[in-house]
């Protein structure tokens, strides 16, 4: 089947029960910015919603971002989902408070990219854009 | 794309949510998918919501689910947000008004960028609806892009439309402009705690009174006074109907209103006219896309490039370029070739 113009579709959510949604906001219009449809879900979103949303709107890449210190636990419950729905293929970054030492379990789950606060919008487009493509 | 076709069929939502893709990004798969489903679609009652932004469109899409699932209906929910004229991208936030109905097997939600369609909603926004209807689900809300004149394709694409109208957006002159209330087989005034409600509530009415009896037609129907209900000569008078969506507030009058319309399409014989009026647009549209892609194989680029050059240029009109184009068409000439 030919794909002629298929536009890159990225979900980017927050799991958990911090209420800033700056950095997700930021990110999201990076990503429009670039090109990319972005399916923007909200605050206090649970794994299972944000899950239920990647299926449905069958994105490319998902983004969560996680400022409430819950990170290990909400990604792998996102992550299993993920599984259980088929869907282990779809790339997972995440955005937030995320200390060093916590990188290699998170990359253990599967998760393709973390980024700090320190990160530009262009290196997070461009992780993006590439785990898309190889995709 | 057999097996994914039957999964459709089946309901089930990876299968649904990997075909609306595919359809959304090639003609040729659209082609394939509304070819195999086609028989299974019809089934649906289509329900467009137009109206401009911030009049809380998503809002009354979430509560109108709720009620549609109250009377144990399942609802699959089209969103339809702009894409950026630059990039091509776009931020599809609809769902943030619709947590609600997050884990509700019942419930479908699909956003969709409007890729450049200026009418409202997405080219491939009539494909989606096909795959939806063809998965089983009885009613389709459809959510346009926020509109604000001109932007109609809703009333061809659905069954029953609603135009929401919040107070405070302008004075009774602009209800009196063509466009967008026109399309209205339902007015809605949501934010109706607002002042003003009763302002705009009353403008409208007046609007649709001074059509009373002009007999305007609009896709084969009457427009017509406000009072509820089909008149004793069957046509469908529009109701204006308040809502608070945040509180929930007017949505079973609404949901009353929106049965009470497709009771009424079914019994005048308007649904099958308005069936086929859609079939008419969606051939004309299919015609002229292939006509297109047609044109586009038969007559070399350099040779289109030159007549597009020579239009630029004022050395040819664009009236004498198509007719040049249009005899590499013509039967006469195919045979010929």
């Amino acid at each position: 089947m030919t794909e002629e113009q298929r536009t890159p579709r990225i979900l980017i959510g927050k799991p958990g029960l911090d209420g800033h949604d700056r950095g997700a906001k930021v990110v999201a219009r990076a990503l429009r910015d670039a090109g990319m449809e972005v399916i923007y879900t909200g605050l206090r979103q649970t794994p299972e919603m944000i899950v239920e949303a990647a299926l449905q709107e069958d994105v490319d890449a998902i983004g969560l971002s996680i400022l409430s210190g819950a990170h290990l636990p909400l990604t792998e419950r996102v992550m299993a989902l993920l599984r259980e729905n088929d869907m282990a293929d779809v790339p997972v970054f995440l955005g937030g408070i995320i200390p060093a030492d916590d990188l290699p379990a998170l990359e253990a789950l599967g998760v393709t990219g973390v980024f700090g606060p320190g990160a530009s919008t262009e290196e997070i487009v461009a992780l993006v854009r590439g785990a898309v493509e190889r995709g | 794309m057999d097996d994914l076709l039957l999964q459709v069929r089946q309901g089930r939502p990876r299968a649904i949510a990997r075909l609306i893709t595919l359809v959304e990004n090639s003609e040729t798969a659209a082609e394939t998918a509304v070819t195999a489903l086609y028989s299974a679609t019809g089934q649906a009652h289509i329900i467009g919501i137009t109206g401009p932004p911030g009049s809380g469109k998503s809002t009354l899409v979430n509560e109108l689910a709720k009620e549609f699932r109250r009377q144990d209906r399942r609802v699959a929910i089209i969103a339809v947000d702009p894409s950026s004229p630059f990039t091509g991208g776009a931020l599809l936030g609809d769902r943030v008004r619709m947590r609600d109905l997050a884990g509700d097997t019942g419930i479908f939600i699909r956003s969709m960028a409007s890729r450049g369609s200026l009418g409202g909603l997405a080219e491939a926004t009539a494909g989606a609806v096909k795959i939806l209807d063809a998965a089983g689900f009885p009613v389709i809300l459809v959510e346009t892009v926020g509109a604000g004149q001109a932007e109609v394709d809703i009333a061809n694409a659905a069954h029953t439309t609603l135009v929401i109208e919040a107070p405070g957006m302008g004075d009774d002159i602009q209800t009196f402009k063509a466009g967008i209330l026109e399309i209205a087989d339902i007015l809605v005034v949501n934010k109706a705690d607002r002042p003003g409600a009763d302002r705009t509530i009353q403008a409208l009415e007046l609007m649709l009174h001074m059509g009373e009896g002009s007999a305007t037609r609009h896709h084969g129907r009457l427009l017509s006074t406000p009072d509820n209900g089909p008149t004793a000569d069957g046509a469908w008078q529009i109701p204006v109907q308040a809502t608070t969506a945040t509180q929930g507030k007017g949505i079973p009058e609404l949901v009353v209103d929106i049965q009470r319309h497709y009771a009424y399409l079914q019994a005048s014989g308007v649904w099958l006219e308005r069936e086929k009026e859609r079939s008419r647009r969606e051939l004309e549209r299919l015609l002229q896309a292939r006509l297109l892609r047609q044109l586009q194989v038969t007559v070399a680029p350099d040779r289109r490039e030159a007549l597009v050059t020579a239009v630029a240029a004022r050395e040819m009109d664009p009236y004498t370029a198509v007719t040049e184009l249009f005899a590499h068409l013509s039967p006469s000439k195919q045979a010929g070739a």
